[in-house]
């Protein structure tokens, strides 16, 4: 099991971070703390889900982006763009119109993220054939992978390990621009990412990429938006098939994309707390006989990634809309060549995803059994009512912190006041205590600050 | 350490809150993912035995570094023949538990696969009494 820091591409902006708690509780793997007034992602729980940044009113959680004027380094600049990029725009947008406009912004070349999948989900019904552990799940969704690791690492043996389409594309588009006599340190390929995790499973130190930069999909969505938006002329063309756009290729990153494309008893289930539900009976074995799962840790899927722009549910809509036009249109789309699928093939196998001992309290069974009986008691004494004010989502939380040495048990707003009663800790020192918490001047008057009489002024 | 927990009988929904219960506190202990699961499997049929046949039961739960001692206590019919009750596939599970997808006569047989130990006592018109060992070295 391995021990190292991970890289987390969701940052807290700890200006405006005014230690709302709203993150600390949404967070599905109680990863958040705060202190010092700001929130704190503890590393080694985060997933990248993103729901901390979805809740957060004041925009202080960010994913960090690469500077998008670092493309021009490079002669031959690839947009690997995934399709729920094209889903957000109306109808009466092209796709081919779209993709001019993200070519006219500085890409030589666009691919859809998805290029590849038919090589990927004929391996992964090859997997269906081997004696892997059944349910087989998909390692499509980086947050999903990371949280089977860190609370389910029993399930970790199911993950059919396999390139994610994004880079699996990327690598097929490169070896298609060196074999028309492009250099290689001519080329650039840049992936625009619908959410945070896809970011930190290109950035870990344990996989290699040839994804030299990540644009995210909010920034260039403004961008097209706008120019689509100052055109005096809309586009008349009626929409011509362009290369890779099968049917399959636009819908594999929406909810039921891989799993109505695999065989035996398949479901598909996204948002993050749906699946960790599912999953906990997974793992009891309550639910049998079934072959696969697809699991997304986003609502609707890639459609409603935390870089999204557009309403989900609108985007869902348009990806099926443009996808059964292609389809009905009869014409044949070009697809990505055999001998490319087979190049795609050798490289598509991943090691195997190792569970990530993160949750225990000890390394050690019997000390984590001291420690874990301290927290039992500790529990006799916290209030039970989850309410956050120690700076940790709930009382279990704190009371696990205590032992891991990361918090007091004086911590308590309940604790506090019980102790003061019996002198047995001074007023003043639970002020302090509060202000390591919640920063300084929290408790001071503050009539700007959201919901008060001079908010925003 | 010792864990308890409550089982009512005839309520399905709630059949697997101690199993999951008990595996939130092995994941904090590290221990092996692969007993956890052998673990929280036998303890799920037994729970579900519970809700199916007993009017009511306790689970007790007893964690050392060395091995885990389950204890499922339940007051009910009691099983006439322990022997044929560990056949798989024989199962005296009422038609509408069988409905809701249980009782195929799996219950004891899986308990026995995914424990080192499983000791089944049992009185006729009181009760049955199940242990389960896992060894963790």
């Amino acid at each position: 099991m391995s021990n190292e820091q991970f890289y987390h591409a969701l940052k807290v902006d700890e200006e405006t971070c005014f230690g709302c708690t709203h993150c600390m509780n949404a967070c599905p793997t109680q990863a958040v703390r705060i202190k010092d007034g700001v929130a704190v992602i503890q590393s080694e729980k985060c997933v990248d889900c993103g729901a901390c940044l979805r809740v957060c009113p004041v925009d202080a959680i960010y994913i960090e982006q690469d500077d998008f004027e670092q493309i021009f380094k490079y002669n031959i600049r690839v947009a690997v763009l995934p399709s729920v990029f094209i889903g957000q725009f109306s109808r009466q947008h092209t796709a081919e119109e779209i993709i001019d406009v993200v070519k006219g912004l500085g890409f030589t070349h666009v691919v859809p993220g998805e290029a590849v999948v038919d090589v990927i989900n004929e391996e992964m019904l090859a997997e269906y054939k081997t004696d892997r552990e059944k349910p087989l799940i998909s390692s499509f969704c980086p947050a999903i992978v990371s949280l089977i690791q860190l609370r389910f690492p029993a399930l970790a043996q199911n993950i059919i390990p396999l390139k994610h389409p994004a880079e699996a594309t990327a690598l097929y588009y490169k070896q298609l621009l060196l074999e028309s006599g492009t250099s290689a340190d001519q080329i650039g390929m840049f992936y625009v990412t619908p959410c945070a995790a896809k970011i930190s499973a290109l950035r870990s130190t344990d996989k290699e990429t040839v994804v030299d930069g990540i644009i995210n999909m909010n920034f260039l969505y403004n961008k097209v938006y706008h120019v689509l938006n100052s055109k005096s002329e809309p586009n008349r063309n009626s929409e011509v098939v362009l290369p890779y756009y099968t049917p399959k290729v636009m819908e594999w990153s929406l909810t039921q994309g891989e799993s109505k494309h695999m065989e035996g008893r398949c479901l598909a289930i996204d948002e993050i707390h749906n699946v960790i539900s599912f999953l906990e009976r997974v793992e009891n074995e309550e639910v049998m006989n079934v072959d696969f799962l697809e699991l997304r840790a986003c609502d609707q899927s890639c459609a409603g990634g935390a870089l999204m722009s557009e309403n989900r549910f609108l985007t869902v809509e348009r990806v099926h809309t443009r996808a059964n036009r292609i389809q009905k249109s009869g014409l044949k789309v070009e697809e990505v060549k055999q001998n490319h699928l087979e190049y795609v093939r050798e490289h598509l196998k991943i090691g195997e995803v190792e569970p990530r001992q993160t949750m225990a309290l000890d390394q050690d069974m019997g000390k984590a059994l001291k420690k874990m009986e301290r927290v039992r008691s500790m529990m006799c004494f916290l209030p039970g009512v989850d309410c956050g004010v120690c700076g940790a989502p709930n009382c279990q939380s704190l009371a696990e912190d205590i032992v891991m040495k990361k918090a007091h048990l004086s911590d308590c707003g309940f604790l506090q006041r019980m102790m003061e009663k019996t002198k047995k800790l001074d007023p003043d020192h639970s002020i302090r205590i509060m202000e390591k918490i919640w920063g300084k001047d929290r408790l001071d008057k503050d009539c700007k600050k959201k919901g008060a009489k001079y908010e925003g002024l | 350490m010792e864990l308890k927990y409550e089982v009512s009988g005839g309520d399905f929904t709630k059949a697997g809150y101690a199993s999951s219960a008990v595996k939130k506190v092995l994941k904090k202990l590290s221990v092996d993912p692969k007993i956890i699961k052998r673990i929280v499997v036998a303890l799920y049929e037994g729970e579900v035995n519970v809700v199916a046949h007993a009017y009511k039961g306790t689970i007790s739960v007893d964690i050392s570094p060395e091995r885990i001692f389950i204890r499922i206590e339940d007051e009910g019919p009691g099983i006439p023949d322990i022997d044929l009750a560990m056949t798989v596939g024989y199962s005296t599970a009422s038609p509408a538990v069988r409905e809701m997808g249980f009782g195929a006569g799996m219950g004891l047989p899986n308990m026995k696969k995914n424990a080192d130990e499983l000791n089944v006592s049992s009185k006729v018109g009181q009760g049955t009494t199940v242990e389960l060992i896992t060894n963790l070295n």
